[in-house]
């Protein structure tokens, strides 16, 4: 029985037996668990928990659906607005935003939003390929560059408002970040692969290897046809931190890392073509979740010991807690105020180790956190043979850069109106990391939600 | 899906395809490239455009069977098809009228420095190209290098064709006869890049070399084709695959091109294996 005040947990994989493979850790409420948790719900007429939810869901309706047993109508009330709700139910930040506005939360734990949105995900029946795939009843077609969750989210809401959407992916399967870069352990490419097939079912067409900004432009997609574009190519230009050692065998970039596991199954190479280096030693360089995310795919492809490195202190770690707190069980270990400043490696060009210095904390700096500063002479050496650098991404420069007259920020960011997506160009929507720089899967998904409406307008005026 | 529409070995372990990839036939230009896999547990290769047919709708690659993937790429026949063909990626070549530019390539590198020589010369500039190999019966392409170069000097290793010797030797002599090339280009294994980025520098010729790193998605995403030139690190999938020559860290490329070569012995073995 559940405590007044405390949200029903749920069951997860012991962490000695899921350090052995990428089976999914938290497993999901059952119907009795999903049904007490729902109970909690205070059904507030005002909601508060709506207005941290940037896909605009229906939270105490599809709880409320729960409560009747309509597991059915709930999860049709959430696909109104979302068309990831497995995906959001797993990696979304709700301690940030739904679960930050709930009643509950201000004097016990707030309702799990994300784990009954999960249970109701995985609850509804499996997609089945529709022969057509849908019917339009604009004759307006849109462009989106790129299958990443903005780009899913703006397809989703267009081709619900009736306009024939192709989406336009770079790699040989969509997904963006949720394929290559969530690991299979927090979303299973089976539940992604799902919702990309309930879109497709919607009249969502998908073109694969397909590099707009590389070849064809923009410009080309208009010639084609298409009356408006969105542009949600992602953050997907890893960052270094520019320290000796760092082209060393064996240094990762966080992105390159879990692409090779993730999207290219480098787990089972070589009965699949593409290798990963494995590490008894790995270093992981940074705090978020893509941190995380390494540190716990290197415990999976057996490393020995894998220590997050990061610069400032457990206070300032900017991933989840849950994800922190999932590492730790599996025994990732944490170097705060640490900074590396070069890697060593041998004779043939492996990376052996990583120097580092200690850090203290100073005054806040622009982020509001306080700033780490280094302290002179306190340089170690820790044994390292593999290393993850996960200290963010840039914008991807492909289309900006095949896209004269295209505005850009300083970083390489696509310029746009937040509230409606609009860029320099006319008929061309942005949204998602390639305007934000890097943030989550949920705000990607909130930008192409806004510029799906925007777009919606740009069209009718046209008519 | 990409059909092989055409098959042509040119030398033992060097074939020649001609894949259907009608978007890409229509749009690449001299010094881009494709990324491919082969089927659906494959790994991504990125491989250098060679030429293409925008009426057939035909893009033309040219394999040295090395890795695992190139291998079984090789084994293919007329017919049967690529699992996935994304391109064309990277800058193209930046072409301009210089005056004379010699294009200097080894090995497989004599395939791709073909439509790399038409650009030069479609620019305005007298291309004399030097192209060598380790005996003759590796050297590729010579008629069509022939007709596509103002000038061809063939130079093999043991000296079963053309002048006995490297294809620097060949660059020098140009050199020293006073034959003084506005740039240089140079395209094929990393220590031909470096020998001839080497023999440049002290007279000052522009240089620019097609870098061949390891890559995976090609589209800037993961940096896995990251080279240093000039100090500073450039990915060679957006950046280039062209760079300044007297700039890169090839002793760099050349150690992360073989992060991989315990794998790979691992993968052919296990290959080997399952044939049995």
């Amino acid at each position: 029985m559940t405590a007044p005040g405390t949200r029903e947990r749920m069951a997860e994989l012991p962490a000695a037996e899921r350090k052995k493979h990428f089976r999914e850790v938290p497993l999901g409420y059952s119907p009795e668990e999903a049904g007490r948790e729902a109970a909690r719900c205070l059904q507030c007429p005002k909601a508060p928990c709506r207005q941290g939810c940037p896909v605009e869901i229906d939270i105490p309706g599809f709880i409320r659906r729960i409560r009747e047993g309509d597991d059915a109508g709930g999860i049709a009330l959430i696909r109104e607005t979302n068309s990831l709700p497995a995906v959001c139910g797993r990696v979304c930040p709700q301690e940030e935003q739904c679960e930050k506005f709930c009643v509950l939360g201000k004097k016990g734990e707030p309702v799990a939003v994300g784990a009954l949105e999960r249970y109701l995900a995985d609850r509804e029946e499996a997609p089945r390929r529709t022969a057509d795939g849908g019917s339009f009843s604009s004759s307006f077609r849109v462009a989106v560059v790129g299958s990443g969750p903005a780009g899913l989210t703006a397809a989703g809401d267009l081709a619900r408002l009736g306009y024939g959407v192709t989406v336009f992916e770079a790699l040989h399967a969509p997904g963006g970040v949720m394929g290559y870069g969530i690991p299979a352990f927090r979303l299973p490419r089976e539940i992604l692969d799902r919702e990309i097939e309930r879109l497709k079912n919607r009249g969502v067409r998908l073109e694969l290897n397909t590099v707009i900004g590389a070849g064809s432009s923009l410009d080309d997609l208009f010639r084609a046809g298409f009356s408006a574009v969105f542009i949600g190519s992602g953050a997907g230009l890893p960052r270094f931190m520019n320290i000796p050692g760092e082209n060393l065998n064996g240094v990762y970039s966080a992105n390159e890392y879990l692409t090779r596991v993730n999207l290219m199954g480098a787990a089972r190479f070589p009965e699949t073509g593409t290798p990963v280096l494995r590490g008894h030693d790995v270093g992981v360089v940074g705090g978020g979740n893509v941190a995380m995310d390494s540190a716990r795919t290197a415990l999976r492809l057996g490393a020995e010991r894998v220590s997050v490195i990061y610069r400032r202190s457990r206070e300032e770690l900017p991933a989840r807690r849950d994800e922190i707190g999932h590492a730790e069980e599996e025994g990732v270990r944490f170097l705060f105020l640490t900074l590396p400043t070069r890697y060593l490696g041998d004779e043939r060009g492996r990376v052996r180790e990583v120097e580092c210095l200690r850090m203290e904390l100073g005054e806040p700096d622009s982020s509001g956190r306080r700033r780490p500063i280094p302290i002179p002479g306190s340089e170690f050496v820790l044994p390292c043979d593999l290393a993850v650098v996960a200290v963010g991404n840039d914008p991807n420069p492909l289309v900006p850069r095949l896209t004269p007259g295209l505005e850009t920020g300083p970083r390489g960011t696509i310029t746009i109106d937040p509230e409606t997506g609009k860029t320099s160009l006319p008929g061309v929507f942005a949204g998602g990391d390639i305007a934000s720089g890097a943030a989550t899967v949920i705000e990607a998904m909130g930008a192409g939600k806004r510029a799906a409406r925007a777009i919606d307008d740009f069209l009718r005026a046209r008519r | 899906m990409n059909r092989i529409v055409g098959k042509l070995p040119l030398a033992d372990g060097v074939t020649l395809f001609r894949i259907e990839a009608p978007e890409i036939a229509r749009r690449r230009r001299a010094g881009q490239f494709v990324i491919l896999r082969l089927d659906a547990e494959g790994e991504r290769i990125p491989l250098t455009l060679v030429d293409s047919d925008p009426e057939a709708g035909s893009i033309t690659l040219v394999v040295q069977a090395v890795g695992a993937t190139t291998k079984r790429l090789a084994a293919l026949r007329e017919g049967e098809e690529i699992r996935d063909l994304a391109g064309p990626l990277g800058h193209p070549t930046p072409v301009r009228e210089l005056g004379t530019v010699a294009v200097v390539a080894g090995g497989v590198g004599a395939a791709e420095a073909l439509p790399v020589i038409k650009a030069w010369r479609g620019a305005g500039n007298r291309v004399p190209a030097i192209v060598g190999a380790r005996s003759a019966d590796l050297l590729i392409l010579t008629e069509e290098l022939r007709t596509a170069a103002d000038e061809l000097h063939l130079c093999t290793e043991d000296g079963s064709l053309g002048k006995r010797g490297l294809v620097t030797d060949l660059l020098r002599t140009m050199i020293n006869d006073g034959a003084v090339p506005d740039l240089a280009y140079a395209i094929g294994p990393v220590p031909m890049m470096k020998a001839v980025a080497d023999l440049t520098r002290p007279y000052g010729i522009p240089t620019l070399a097609s870098l061949n790193p390891i890559m995976v998605d090609g589209t800037g995403m993961c940096g896995c084709c990251r080279v240093t030139v000039g100090g500073t690190v450039k990915f060679a999938c957006v950046d280039g695959p062209d760079f300044d020559a007297h700039q890169v860290d090839f002793g760099e490329l050349r150690q992360r091109q073989g992060a991989y070569r315990e794998e790979e012995r691992e993968a052919e073995t296990a290959e080997r294996e399952e044939d049995r």
